[in-house]
């Protein structure tokens, strides 16, 4: 277990009386792709935002690389700049070019040169080929080349893992698939991943492992190749039907 | 044109004296804006934070300054500051001092609507890239809630600088005083005085007024 990334033990979450998440238990190790599934409100937005501290818990421990993280507001705002996160309605800063969306957070938070953050910048846009959009303003931009800038931006900070939560959701069609590849790209790098998505083939392709859940619980825990071949428990089985998968 | 009423404007010092008043009046409304609109975006920032003790306190403070006529706010503090705290004062500072926390009442609600307008997706986004809460106001929110509370400010200066005219009641030399004055003192050769130095006081306050007016319409179109 020397290259354990991260993980969650007995992790509880409720709105008020409402329970939303049950004992939740998982770890993901360096490199892998885990990927969250479930039919909608079955909890796996919340539990990807309480792994950045968007979402308090009430309960429960989460380790980053061995260490306890203290749910403090200061502890997850220096976690923060290590967990990549990207969101379904991609939420660019409009007062500001896309070079700044991408530099603000090395430069302010990291405190690197500008120069140096720029020119690392352009690289990443260059490799999502949107290099010629640096200069523009995100509302000059289609949704899929916004959600592309905003994965940069999660990149720029070289976080130690990604969070994706439903970033093709409120994609046109043709938009996802540049989107997909990026992730995939990055998937190939090794870079760590949680992702929650609706893209059955996109997951199959991409997960290492599949955490299925529903209402607050982890119905099963299984190997991306085995779960959409065969899945554990007949819940998941009707859910990959209900997919057309 | 011997006794037409208008000479009344240009008799001995006259216009010199109205211009004086005028300044006066911008003086105390430019003073008055500055200092409280710098104020109004401190306690509207203020006013987003979560703490309830922090909330009341300046909610109070906003309703307590909206409610209250601006008249009695002057005398209030042109009679009492002397008498209970004896702070002696100059008129004109005491009406800075009104209009100052008045602006800053009135900027921070709109500062805080604005602030609050801004959608949570923007906040959480600026969470994620790290940033702290200062940086999150300073980079994010108060740069995007600008354009949206520009409208309402510009209608707050312009109403700043009407209510000026009530400095009279504090024995202010603004330029409605001066008008009086000089309407007073000329009485005898010029009774129909009173049209025409209102009338200059009109377009006077008119020519300020009006360009914010447009600016606020062109700030509206192009939203």
């Amino acid at each position: 277990m020397a290259d354990e990334l991260l993980r969650v033990e007995n992790l509880n979450k409720a709105y008020g009386d409402q329970p939303v998440l049950h004992d939740i238990n998982f770890e993901v190790n360096t490199g892998e792709v885990l990927v969250l599934l479930g039919p909608s409100g079955s909890g796996k937005s919340t539990l990807i935002r309480c792994l950045n501290g968007l979402e308090p818990y009430q309960s429960g421990d989460i380790y980053f690389k061995g260490d306890h993280v203290t749910p403090s507001s200061k502890n997850w705002q220096k976690l923060r700049q290590k967990i990549g996160m990207v969101f379904q309605s991609y939420d660019l800063f409009p007062n500001l070019k896309i070079m700044d969306n991408i530099t603000l957070g090395p430069i302010k938070v990291q405190k690197q040169a500008k120069n140096v953050a720029e020119k690392e910048a352009l690289a990443l846009l260059d490799s999502v080929d949107l290099a010629d959009y640096a200069q523009k303003y995100p509302r000059e931009l289609s949704g899929g080349q916004k959600q592309r800038i905003a994965i940069v931006r999660a990149l720029a900070l070289h976080p130690e893992f990604m969070l994706f939560d439903e970033v093709t959701a409120s994609l046109d069609p043709e938009m996802v698939r540049g989107v997909l590849e990026i992730m995939l790209d990055l998937a190939k790098q090794k870079m760590t991943m949680i992702v929650v998505t609706h893209e059955m083939n996109f997951a199959h392709q991409i997960a290492n492992q599949v955490l299925f859940l529903e209402e607050g619980r982890i119905l099963e825990s299984t190997p991306g190749a085995q779960f959409f071949t065969d899945p554990k428990t007949d819940r998941a089985k009707e859910f990959l039907q209900s997919m057309d998968f | 044109m011997a006794h037409s009423g208008i000479n009344i404007i240009f008799e001995g010092a006259n216009f010199a004296r109205l211009m004086g008043g005028l300044w006066v009046t911008i003086r105390v409304a430019l003073i008055s804006i500055a200092i409280g609109g710098v104020l109004g975006i401190l306690l509207g920032v203020l006013r987003t934070f979560h703490n309830r003790l922090l909330r009341f306190v300046l909610r109070l403070y906003l309703e307590f300054f909206r409610i209250i006529p601006t008249v009695a706010l002057l005398f209030l503090f042109y009679y009492i500051l002397p008498k209970d705290m004896h702070l002696n004062l100059p008129a004109e500072e005491v009406a800075v001092i009104v209009f100052t926390l008045w602006m800053a009442a009135e900027a921070s609600d709109i500062v805080r609507g604005a602030l609050e307008s801004v959608p949570q997706h923007q906040i959480e986004s600026g969470l994620a890239i790290g940033l702290s809460r200062n940086q999150l106001y300073r980079f994010v929110l108060v740069p995007q809630s600008i354009k949206l509370m520009m409208p309402a400010l510009i209608n707050l200066v312009t109403r700043i600088i009407k209510t000026t005219s009530l400095l009279l009641m504090i024995s202010v030399l603004d330029v409605i005083n001066v008008g009086q004055q000089i309407i007073e003192a000329n009485q005898q050769q010029y009774p129909q005085g009173a049209f025409w130095i209102y009338g200059a006081i009109f377009f006077l306050y008119f020519i300020i007024c009006y360009p914010f007016s447009l600016l606020a319409k062109r700030l509206q179109r192009n939203k």
